[in-house]
């Protein structure tokens, strides 16, 4: 299969936002140097992200995720290519040297970072963790208790201000790092895996969280993971990276409706073997109120066809509800083209199986 | 000798030991903190990467700490009398201990700050913070158990180099075991200073060590349990049978 075409994401009314992007990178490279090998994190990654969306970045470990990540608030300097932050470009602010200059040091106390491996202090309580930002930011003692207090408070966690984190559990602490990385009021919330140190359950807790901050603040969450499940679960967009690349991209709704979309194949997978030898199969995908019942019956009964169903569901991905069924049409592909057409006429999505990879039709077939 | 006469000896004696050390040792903490902080961010890969900046302090710092105490007393005699005005006494003894002291303190803050993870310092830089910044937020504090302990190790090692100096007239206990036990076979005296300092040395040990461990058990560790990590946790789709509906 040839490496598939970046595909860019454009608004659609399925999100409530206004479309501006709020973190845009683009052609960002990032080469790591070390003992004259050359190692290709990342190769002219264009990312959009937009205001008030949970985007989800995922790929196989080493695809260059955090590397990403990490270059939105410029912990690591990109080779080449530019990072916009909310109008700001952080690039432009960086300066020569290794050091961060004090212009984009404030840049980056407006945007908070939650980690995998939580990253707070062993020697400071709860609260004064969540104070860490507030400190920096030079706020006054009063005030830093107060706010501290109000975020331990949006996390669930007032009673425990006065813990130290050994005596927290993972997730508490990841709830900790949330309201730290929430102290300096920030348009945008960047997580590096946050879940991926905890337990199934407790990463169900910590995604609604973030889902409801995001909804609540009108937080823009950046997220990076390996596991389709937290795209499923919170992102509105999401973007497929491999070997430094992003290969797949768009909001769930157009993934869905991209024919061949890995993303969406893996967000959403039906299966179902061919029964008969001379058959086509067809993939059939609907979001929200489209009805597929007196479709597909309306398809029998106009062209006089019998139609087997292979294997069907319907889920929520995205906040969307979406049917896809695999459904079995009596001879080739040629002789269904019209059946096909009516589909599409419907307002479905459609994807022959097969059609573009006969290696695999001819092993169903089988 | 009897123990009146010994006793006027022993308690100034003491004296002497514990204002030498805790003088060195108050100035090698002041000096090797920074020094030994300095080591670290100017590393490869550390926040202040200066390669040669980080060699010429490391090679400064390795010289003096394998120099031996009493040549190092010999060498910076003139420079002892330009600071003190003599060359002997206590708070002459007081500059070669310091100076010795302060590499070997570096090295060990050197190596306390490099056990502090990696994260904590990252974390702190996404909120904005500066080198400064994590220097006094993270490295410092992150690292004090160990810092404490490195204290603890250096007054140990300065009571023996004060030892030393007791033989150029700095007196102290020192002093007392070389005039007394070696010179005119007080073995009794001699005796008495051995458990003194093994008295002192132990209780500072513990006392170092409590102050350690103490901060330690508040604090304990940041990191995540260690939890399984289910791999690929496939938490299948409560997939409803739309087969049924069509
Ligand atoms: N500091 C570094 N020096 C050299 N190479 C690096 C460095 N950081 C990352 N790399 C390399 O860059 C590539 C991308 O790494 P990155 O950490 O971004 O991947 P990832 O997608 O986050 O993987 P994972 O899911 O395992 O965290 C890998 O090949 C890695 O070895
Ligand atoms: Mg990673």
């Amino acid at each position: 299969m040839p490496p598939p075409t970046p595909r860019a994401g454009t608004p659609t009314p399925a999100l409530d936002s206004d479309g501006n992007p709020v973190i845009t990178t683009s052609g960002l490279t990032k080469v790591y140097r070390s003992r004259g090998r050359e190692v290709t994190a990342l190769d002219g990654v264009d990312l959009h992200v937009r205001e008030g969306e949970v985007y989800g970045v995922i790929g196989q470990s080493g695809a260059g995720k955090s590397s990403l990540i990490r270059c939105v608030n410029l912990l690591e300097r990109p080779t080449s290519g530019t990072v916009t932050v909310a109008g700001q470009d952080l690039t432009a602010l960086a300066g020569r040297g290794p050091r961060a200059g004090r212009e984009l040091r404030q840049a980056r106390s407006r945007i908070g970072m939650v980690f995998q491996h939580f990253n707070l202090l062993s020697t400071r309580t709860v609260q004064d963790n969540v104070e860490l930002p507030l400190e920096i930011l030079g706020t006054s003692g009063k005030e830093r208790s107060r706010k501290a207090l109000e975020l331990l408070d949006l996390v669930g966690l007032a009673d425990k201000a006065k813990s130290y984190p050994a005596q927290l559990s993972g997730g508490q602490k990841q709830r900790v790092g949330i309201a730290r990385a929430l102290a300096g009021d920030p348009k945008v919330l960047l997580s590096d895996e946050a879940t991926s140190a905890l337990d199934p359950e407790t990463t169900r807790s910590i995604l609604q969280l973030l889902r409801d901050l995001n909804r609540q603040l009108g937080l823009t969450v950046l997220l990076i993971t390996h596991e389709m499940d937290v795209v499923k679960s919170i992102c509105d967009s999401a973007a497929l990276m491999e070997q430094g690349r992003i290969v797949e991209s768009g909001t769930v709704s157009e993934l869905l409706a991209t024919p061949d979309s890995e993303l969406a194949a893996a967000l959403f997978p039906v299966d179902g073997e061919a029964e008969g030898e001379d058959s086509t199969v067809v993939d059939v995908t609907f979001q929200g109120e489209a009805a597929t019942q007196p479709v597909i019956s309306q398809l029998a009964r106009t062209y006089n066809i019998d139609i087997s169903i292979l294997g069907a569901a319907i889920d929520t991905v995205g906040g969307l509800q979406v049917g896809r069924m695999r459904i079995e049409l009596p001879g080739q592909y040629e002789d269904n083209v019209v059946p096909i057409g009516f589909l599409r006429e419907q307002g479905l999505q459609i994807d022959v199986v097969g059609q573009e990879r006969p290696a695999l039709v001819q092993e169903g077939a089988k | 000798m009897t123990w009146s006469q010994m006793q006027p000896l022993l308690s100034q004696a003491c004296w002497d030991t514990l204002y030498m050390v805790g003088w060195s040792t108050l100035i090698a903490v002041v000096g090797g903190l920074p020094l030994g902080v300095l080591l670290v961010l100017t590393d490869r890969g550390g926040l202040l990467q200066n390669v040669v900046a980080n060699k010429v302090i490391g090679q400064i710092v390795n010289v003096a700490r394998s120099m031996p105490f009493i040549i190092l007393m010999v060498a910076l005699m003139n420079f002892t009398r330009s600071i003190t005005g003599t060359t002997i006494g206590r708070e002459a003894a007081i500059v070669p201990l310091a100076i010795g002291a302060i590499p070997f303190f570096a090295r060990l803050v050197e190596t306390a700050v490099r056990e502090v993870d990696g994260g904590l310092v990252e974390a702190v830089q996404s909120m904005g913070g500066n080198t400064w910044t994590v220097v006094r937020k993270v490295l410092v504090p992150e690292s004090l158990p160990s810092l404490i302990s490195s204290t603890t190790t250096t007054i140990v090692a300065l009571i023996g180099y004060s030892a030393m100096a007791g033989t150029v007239g700095a007196g102290g206990l020192g002093d007392i075991a070389i005039r007394y036990g070696y010179q005119r076979f007080e073995t009794d005296l001699m005796w008495i200073t051995v458990a003194i300092l093994a008295v002192v040395i132990s209780v500072i040990q513990f006392a170092g060590d409590f102050a350690a461990r103490s901060l330690h058990r508040r604090g304990g560790r940041s990191g995540p349990a260690p939890k399984l990590r289910l791999l690929k946790a496939g938490v299948s789709s409560p997939a409803a049978d739309v087969s049924k509906v069509a």
